[in-house]
């Protein structure tokens, strides 16, 4: 470790090295990065999810085509030539397990990025502005928060199944991730604006203002920066969020569908084969549980990082 | 309090209108309209206009809103298809409790949820009580031996417990106990694969039993794992506290200091949590319901999302959220009276 000046204590050594090394080096980046490193599930979940994403981006060089029928081999259980074996249809189960791992993983990173789109921008007007505006989108967002979320999803893809519109044309992912992330922002939206409310008192702001910062700066150039701890450990959470939602839609008919491969519709072709070829289920929801929990561990590792109050529990006060 | 109360009473009724009217719109924008749900083969082409006409679904939507709200048993409506409007309607409104008729079955839509809510409560109940009980001593342990292996362990499996798929998981339990184990005595699978009883048997407990193992297990982990990481946090900040440390140094027994003191303090969140989570008790878990077939409210939403019964939607999505609001109201209420630092005037 890089603070070999110290010996240690017993029990004492991460917080004696953190504390010297938070003293020494600057950047907030840097000593995020340093906490996340020392945080054993956080690096092997970065390296699962590595794995994982790699295979995924490279589910082009299978020799098997992820839609083709091939009749003569329907219903194989794994093999050598096919690892997972195939489904009813004779297609190769794990050509199209990594297939639907490009969709999961799309739609989840579009469904953060939507979350963000809308959570950011209403937590940083509730929370600068406070008042009548303040009142009004936290009553949005509770309206938005009482709604039974996996039931406005069913409904909003039975919707855009009818649709013929060409936003939503068939098993476009871009029109699943916006309904998942519509669902999904208000969370964010909370975070940001206490961050805001907080950081809104501070010195420096007061400074800012007083110098003739105009609100708008102050907002992005200022407090926003600040307040990035909690916002990026929720996007994390919310691309695991967002993979389990797409499976769960496309499971029930109303996400993804035949003959394009997701983990959750691959899941629903399986349920009828569950006695006699249980491989069929069993793979999808694999790689859905192998997906998130990286994505939860490297969260949970990035909030360890964030929070300036673990060096002091660490000490034990 | 009171003021607060009648406070968050008043706010949350025109946030339920809101909520019904954008539902109401939703549901109506949808290509095929309402309509789409009542036709199934391709219809003669007067028919649809008069299917239309004859459930008031050609008059503008901002009507159709206000008729399903107060319903049109006060003004006239045309019911023999004859164009000229002589008979009184018969709709009541939802404000009345009229839920409207169900599309596929043409049965009024409250008939056909209290058929299923019962059936849902039941599960649901269950599997909350099964929850509560494994949860909240796998939290407190995990907390007072913080870092031990039993901690290790749990936290461990906990994290795992909220990254599965809650319809995976129920597949996986179906391949165990029903495709590849069997029942030692009868060589039949272990256990059923779905229904709340067997048919035609009776009445049983036993068998009930059975048919409840497997649905209360797959709702119940992401559950118990949720709820035994946010207990053994709330604990960890409770034991800390001086207050612990002074009755130990009182003399008082261990258990008397953990669960008289520690606990009556770090289950105040966790109630909050379980008043949040009471509309999911009513709405049913739709995965649930499906893989096992148990005839609930999850999987009657699920079937009428899938026929397009409009009615039937609306009025369960409608009952979901002003449930939610109570619940919500109530967790607030709660709190405040458990934790008498916590004051909202």
């Amino acid at each position: 470790m890089d603070a070999g000046k110290h010996k240690p204590l017993k029990g004492l050594d991460n917080a004696r090295a953190t504390a010297w090394e938070a003293r020494a080096y600057q950047g907030i980046t840097s000593m995020v990065w340093r906490r996340f490193r020392r945080h054993p599930g956080a690096m092997v979940g970065t390296i699962i999810l590595g794995i994982l994403v790699l295979s995924v981006i490279l589910a082009g060089l299978s020799p098997y085509d992820p839609e083709k029928s091939d009749i003569l081999n329907k219903l194989q259980p794994p093999s050598w030539g096919h690892p997972f074996g195939t489904d009813p249809l004779g297609r190769d189960l794990l050509t199209r397990v990594l297939y639907g791992g490009r969709i999961s993983l799309r739609v989840g990173l579009m469904a953060m990025a939507i979350t963000l789109v809308i959570g950011i921008p209403v937590g940083i007007l509730a929370g600068y502005f406070g008042g009548w505006v303040d009142n009004v989108l936290m009553r949005i967002t509770d309206t938005t928060l009482s709604l039974p979320v996996l039931f406005v999803l069913i409904l909003l893809g039975a919707i855009l199944r009818e649709t013929e519109l060409p936003i939503a044309e068939n098993n476009n992912v871009l029109t699943i991730a916006v309904v998942i992330g519509l669902l999904s922002w208000m969370t964010t939206a909370r975070l940001v604006r206490a961050a805001f409310l907080t950081i809104r008192e501070m010195d420096f702001i007061v400074a800012a203002r007083g110098i003739g910062a105009s609100n708008l700066r102050i907002m992005v150039r200022h407090i926003l920066p600040n307040a990035v701890g909690p916002i990026i450990v929720e996007a994390t959470l919310e691309i695991g969020n967002a993979i389990m939602q797409e499976a769960g839609l496309s499971y029930l008919g109303f996400g993804i569908r035949p003959p394009t491969p997701s983990w959750g519709n691959l899941l629903s072709n399986a349920q009828a084969h569950l006695t006699k070829h249980p491989w069929l289920a069993i793979f999808p929801g694999l790689m859905i549980f192998l997906t998130i929990i990286p994505v939860n561990y490297i969260g949970d590792g990035l909030r360890d990082a964030f929070d300036p109050f673990k060096v002091l529990e660490q000490i034990g006060e | 309090m009171g003021h607060y109360i009648t406070r968050r009473l008043l706010q949350a009724v025109p946030m339920l209108f809101l909520v019904s009217v954008i539902l109401f719109t939703l549901v109506n924008i949808a290509p095929g309209g309402p309509m789409a749900g009542l036709t199934r083969s391709r219809p003669k082409p007067g028919r649809i206009e008069m299917l239309k006409h004859q459930f008031g679904l050609d008059k503008p939507l901002p009507m159709q809103y206000v008729i399903w709200l107060i319903g049109n048993d006060w003004m006239k409506v045309d019911a023999d298809g004859d164009g000229v409007a002589e008979s009184r309607g018969e709709r009541r409104g939802i404000l009345r409790g009229d839920f409207g008729f169900s599309y596929r079955t043409r049965r009024p839509v409250l008939d056909e949820i209290m058929g299923r809510l019962p059936n849902t409560i039941y599960l649901m109940s269950i599997t909350l009580i099964v929850v509560i009980l494994i949860a909240i001593p796998i939290g407190v342990i995990s907390a007072v031996k913080q870092y031990s292996v039993f901690d290790i362990i749990v936290t461990t499996l906990s994290f795992m417990g909220q990254a599965i798929p809650e319809f995976w998981l129920g597949m996986i339990l179906l391949i165990v106990f029903y495709a590849w184990l069997d029942n030692p005595f009868t060589g039949k699978p272990l256990l059923p694969p779905g229904g709340m009883q067997t048919l035609d048997a009776g009445f049983s407990i036993g068998d009930r039993i059975k048919h409840l193992i497997l649905p209360v297990t797959m709702g119940a982990v992401g559950w118990v794992a949720w709820y035994s990481r946010f207990l053994r946090s709330s604990m960890l900040d409770v034991i800390h506290q001086h207050y612990i440390t002074t009755a130990r140094a009182k003399g008082l027994a261990e258990r008397a200091v953990l669960y008289r003191h520690a606990l009556r303090n770090a289950a105040i969140p966790l109630v909050t949590m379980f008043a949040l989570d009471f509309p999911y008790v009513v709405a049913g878990s739709v995965f649930v319901e499906r893989i096992f077939s148990w005839p609930g409210m999850g999987r009657f939403f699920y079937q009428s999302a899938e026929k397009r019964d409009y009615p039937v939607l609306m009025a369960i999505l409608i009952i979901v959220a002003a449930i939610t609001f109570a619940a919500n109201l109530m967790a607030d209420i709660v709190y405040a009276f458990l934790d008498p630092r916590v004051r909202y005037d």
